[in-house]
């Protein structure tokens, strides 16, 4: 036990990078996929092309597989990134095509009275997308961006692969130092679970606040 | 009549929507302070000729003017004036909707203000000044901070008429502006749309409440299958009707109310 004891101090910090990859690429992605969903549902047929195949190669190929060529690849092309940036880069890109299908189905959810309520009034298209149709939208897709997020928290144990010394790696050479793989992988998995479900907890109190004025 | 007293002049509008033609070259000059009142069967055209005037729908020929400024319908589609032109004239012509269509993350008083403040501009303290105005002309003072999913169908409508009027608009356009109301709920919105006709309010109101329409219209327009078939003053269109096709059309609706399958009846 005490091996394992004297590994809490790793394991906090490759559950803080875990965190930190977890919230950083959520973020990103959330704004990035804004602007994909806006792409999308956008009547210039170019911009839509392009986030339909950005959407369909990034939802339709293993993230494994897109952290390993952002990694390893990159630098093939003289981008050299270090492996907390490259991971980011990587979740980033990934999650912005799952949540810009979240807020498509959001905006597509809202009512089209909505928009013509907003158009009747003279309101411009982007005013109309701020003030009317993206509060709604949001709420609408609030359960489907939670889970993303909390699916995004989990795959940050890939970035172990690419020499990230996150929550899994860290369990991994714990494991690997002590022998002590049993322990070190159900710590891990329960921190992961930990994480997850204060930010279940978010989500239950986002819904309820955001769900107060249709009450 | 000089161009002042006209408040909306739509000339030769036509409208598809597939194979479907739903108006059939209709003129309609609606003059300063004037209530028209449109009716007619369903299927008829009046909630499209209605949304045309203020350009949801984009006619497929014909033009509009609005205080002086024309759209036509010809043109091309997506420039930046003509986009810049119809929100001009959707800002001069409110439009009251059948469903309601309030904001459901505002509440009544930010529904109302709205556009003043981010359409029109005005400063924020001034935009609430009116809004709050406006809230009591309706009667709904009390319900300034309430969310639409707490007002009854009424009270919606209700917000929905001040936050119509707080554009300032030349003319509001109801579309059946009670005919998602149950019945004890009607009577308020027709006062409050009654109201506004005593005070000189430019209306446009397509409706199947003929009690109401004898009692505010200046001009009743009766359409049917895309055209405007009958322009009559209240009096002469509902004590007298010149054509077969409007008498069986009253008799329909006095019978048992508003009759959404009267196309068969012809």
């Amino acid at each position: 036990m005490d091996l394992l004891a004297q590994s809490v101090p790793i394991l906090l910090k490759g559950m803080a990078i875990t965190i930190f990859l977890g919230v950083t690429s959520f973020v990103l992605g959330f704004w990035l996929g804004g602007l994909i969903a806006l792409a999308r549902i956008s009547r210039f047929a170019l911009l839509k092309a392009l986030a339909i195949v950005y959407v369909s190669v990034f939802r339709g190929t293993p993230l494994l597989i897109q952290i390993m060529l952002v990694y390893f690849g990159l630098p093939q092309l003289g981008i050299q990134l270090s492996p907390v940036p490259s991971a980011i880069l990587t979740f980033t890109l990934y999650s912005a095509a799952y949540l810009s299908e979240n807020f498509r189905g959001g905006i597509l959810a809202v009512e089209k009275g909505q928009w013509e309520a907003a158009g009747s009034m003279g309101m411009t298209y982007s005013r109309t997308l701020r003030r009317v149709v993206f509060p709604q939208a949001l709420r609408i897709a609030t359960p489907a961006i939670g889970n993303r997020f909390i699916a995004l928290m989990k795959d940050t144990s890939l970035a172990s692969v690419v020499t990230v010394v996150e929550l899994t790696r860290v369990a991994e050479s714990v494991g690997s130092s002590t022998f002590r793989y049993v322990e070190a992988f159900v710590v891990a998995g329960a921190v992961y679970w930990l994480i997850n479900s204060v930010l279940s907890v978010g989500q239950e109190l986002l819904e309820r606040r955001m769900g107060r004025a249709y009450a | 009549m000089t161009s002042d007293d006209v408040a909306i002049h739509a000339q030769g509008l036509h409208k598809s929507f597939g194979d479907l033609e739903v108006l059939k070259s209709v003129d309609l000059t609606v003059r300063t302070g004037e209530v028209v009142v449109i009716m007619g069967p369903s299927g008829a055209g009046k909630t499209t000729l209605l949304r045309c005037l203020n350009l949801l729908e984009e006619p497929d020929a014909g033009s509009i003017t609005v205080r002086g400024r024309t759209v036509n319908c010809a043109g091309p589609r997506h420039s930046r004036n003509r986009r810049r032109l119809i929100r001009d004239i959707r800002v001069r012509t409110a439009m009251v909707f059948q469903q309601f269509n309030l904001f459901p993350h505002m509440t009544a008083l930010q529904n109302v203000i709205e556009g003043p403040i981010h359409v029109r501009r005005l400063p924020r303290p001034y935009a609430i000044e009116v809004g709050e105005r406006l809230l009591a002309r309706v009667g709904l003072t009390d319900k300034r901070d309430e969310h639409p999913a707490r007002l009854s169908g009424g009270q919606k409508q209700r917000v929905a008429i001040a936050r119509a009027l707080a554009m300032e608009p030349e003319v509001i356009l109801f579309d059946e502006p009670t005919s998602a109301l149950d019945p004890e709920l009607r009577a308020e919105v027709l006062q409050a749309i009654k109201n506004l006709a005593a005070h000189g309010m430019t209306m446009v109101i397509v409706t199947h409440e003929i009690a109401f329409a004898r009692e505010v219209a200046d001009r009743v327009v009766f359409m049917d299958k895309g055209y405007i078939l009958e322009e009559q003053s209240p009096s002469v269109f509902f004590s007298n009707p010149a054509n077969t096709r409007i008498r069986s059309f009253l008799r329909l609706m006095s019978d048992s109310g508003p009759h959404p399958e009267l196309e068969e009846a012809s």
